[in-house]
């Protein structure tokens, strides 16, 4: 697990992709694409609208498959492995459009996320009330993140923003090595933005997430690296004062930068 | 996912102080209903009735709670029956004994069909399980066990574990009731188990549940395999009622009808399908002896709450302002 391609002073890569490529029908959508996550580190996926962005995410997570190249993930090959083995070895995602489960209770949301882990997902014969007893993990991650006002409501009840941090919450419930957020704060308010910021800094403390995210004065407050992808490739990569002068990247997001 | 929209929320009720108490009401009143209803109705009619009632409640674990329409329950449903119709006469097996070969018969081939079936979604899985469904209703056709266009004639009810005689038609009726209970009791506990939580999920955001690193397929495989048993369990109860395992309980429109009574009931409510059953028995029976043809009742009957009950009957009721203060929940 040591961390070959990362400089000295970097912690450990738990996630890497060397030479990803994946085709649609003839079109190339990613190409060529290296990437190292690193522990305890918060990498940003930015680029302009059809960069190949969320296709990365899905290529990484295995919901895709990709034509080309490799993956690790904590040292192991990927590059075959289905997605749901993927999410149990410690790769966890979220979703771009927000991923949860609308006629569950907020709390009932986590629970199933602490459900797996905690071998209750199998039992046909035991009585619902059998998953009471991970409800004090899951209200901790509630309180952690605000929710606890918000307990008993159906998440489809939720406003947008709320859940987006319900979303934050599942995941974490998981305590994945590696997070992937795909534009976790689209669509939030000025101070939901501060507050997803402010959680996902101190999740990164103990693991590593990459985001795809547009908010680039997120980006610059928050993200060790950043990863610059046009039309599928990458075209800089490096921290944010570096990308943000490169002058390819200024030239595509030329009109786009708010 | 994308483009599905969210169902309008709806104004909260609140829920009525004593509806726990309505409830077990309810069905206190139903339970002893059907204690009473040989009294007044004929025992035979009645059975078939539970029978198909255990039928479309066990087909609806799949189609309301796990999502997935199978178009060949009829497989399992007629499978049973033959299976324990011939343990039962043939091997001169114990009434129990042949129930419990039907239910593992059916089991096993859920456990081919799912198999199979699960990889693919909506209509796909829907015609995979008509086609795994025709292949076994040319193998009854042809196989000797099954004595073809006869089927399986004057089957022996026998005595349960050597002691009941199930000849008696009240006995019988008590006999199959018991069955229905313990039937509805395992869907229910399936249902309100961490399993069916899962399963739950699945059918909510089934992407989310992979990337929670939920095996998805062998979820749905395991509803498939339990749905499959408990229809089974039905089959075989349907074969000692009539003492007869016939051609008709394999064919596509056995399928299709218990969609029908589950649409009809309601899916994703435990007495949807109940009702939707009773319903359908009902309307077959008393329409049988008219002249009006039966199919094209059903048919209109069935247009008509497509169109307007678009939740099935009882699913309305549970949607309806008495129906959530009563603490009811549809899920869909």
């Amino acid at each position: 697990m040591s961390a070959v391609a990362a400089e000295v002073a970097d912690p450990r890569v738990v996630l890497s992709a060397r030479g990803l490529g994946k085709d649609f029908a003839g079109f190339t959508a990613v190409n060529d694409v290296d990437l190292d996550v690193h522990h305890a580190r918060i990498h940003a996926l930015i680029g302009p609208n059809g960069a190949g962005k969320t296709t990365v995410f899905n290529l990484l997570t295995k919901f895709l498959q990709p034509t080309r190249g490799r993956i690790e993930l904590l040292g192991t090959d990927i590059t075959q492995t289905k997605p749901d083995k993927v999410a149990r070895m410690g790769l966890v995602r979220s979703f771009q459009i927000s991923a949860v489960f609308p006629h569950l209770t907020v709390l009932e949301n986590v629970r199933v996320a602490l459900q797996r882990p905690n071998g209750l997902s199998t039992q046909f014969w035991l009585p619902l009330s059998s998953l009471d007893r991970l409800n004090a993990r899951a209200e901790a991650l509630l309180a952690d993140l605000g929710l606890t006002p918000y307990r008993d409501s159906r998440a489809a009840d939720l406003s947008y923003g709320r859940k987006r941090v319900l979303e934050i919450a599942t995941t974490l419930a998981l305590d994945p090595e590696v997070l992937l957020l795909d534009e976790p704060m689209a669509g939030m308010g000025q101070e939901d933005v501060a507050m997803v910021a402010g959680i996902i800094r101190e999740v990164a403390t103990q693991r590593a997430v990459l985001m795809v995210e547009h908010n680039l004065s997120v980006v610059a407050d928050i993200c060790h690296h950043v990863t610059v992808l046009q039309r599928g490739e990458i075209i800089a990569a490096g921290d944010y004062a570096t990308v943000s002068a490169d002058p390819r990247v200024r030239t595509a997001y030329m009109g786009n930068e708010e | 996912m994308a483009g599905k929209s969210e169902p309008a929320a709806t104004e909260t009720v609140a829920i009525h102080a004593k509806a726990g108490q309505i409830k077990i009401a309810f069905l206190a009143i139903a339970l002893v209903a059907l204690i009473l209803a040989p009294q007044f109705l004929y025992p035979i009619f009645l059975m078939k009735l539970l029978c198909f009632a255990l039928f479309a409640a066990a087909f609806n674990l799949l189609l309301g709670y796990t999502g997935l329409l199978s178009f060949g329950h009829a497989t399992f449903f007629g499978g049973a029956a033959y299976f324990t119709a011939h343990a039962v006469k043939v091997w001169g097996w114990s009434p129990e004994a042949g129930i419990l070969l039907g239910v593992l018969g059916a089991a096993a081939l859920g456990l081919v069909m799912g198999a199979i079936a699960i990889r693919r979604q909506g209509i796909y899985f829907a015609m995979i399980t008509l086609a795994l469904s025709q292949m076994f209703y040319f193998f009854c056709l042809q196989a000797r066990f099954t004595h073809g266009e006869d089927g399986i004639q004057s089957v022996p009810r026998g005595r349960l574990f050597g002691i009941i005689n199930l000849g008696d038609t009240m006995t019988m009726y008590f006999f199959v009731l018991t069955v229905f209970v313990i039937g509805l009791l395992i869907i229910w506990r399936f249902v309100n188990s961490p399993f069916g939580m899962i399963l739950k999920s699945i059918r909510e955001n089934e992407q989310r549940a992979i990337s929670l690193g939920y095996s998805v397929s062998r979820y749905k495989l395991g509803a498939f395999v339990m749905s499959a048993a408990l229809t089974g369990l039905a089959g075989g109860v349907k074969a000692l009622v009539f003492q007869f395992a016939t051609l008709t309980d394999v064919t596509w429109q056995m399928s299709g009808e218990v969609i029908l009574m589950t649409l009809l009931g309601g899916i994703g409510t435990l007495a949807g399908p109940v009702f939707g059953a009773g319903l359908v028995v009902t309307l077959q029976n008393f329409l049988a002896t008219s002249d009006v043809p039966v199919t094209i009742i059903t048919g209109l009957v069935f247009m008509v709450c497509v169109l307007l009950f678009r939740r099935g009957l009882v699913g309305e009721f549970f949607a309806t302002k008495l129906g959530r203060k009563l603490g009811f929940r549809s899920e869909s």
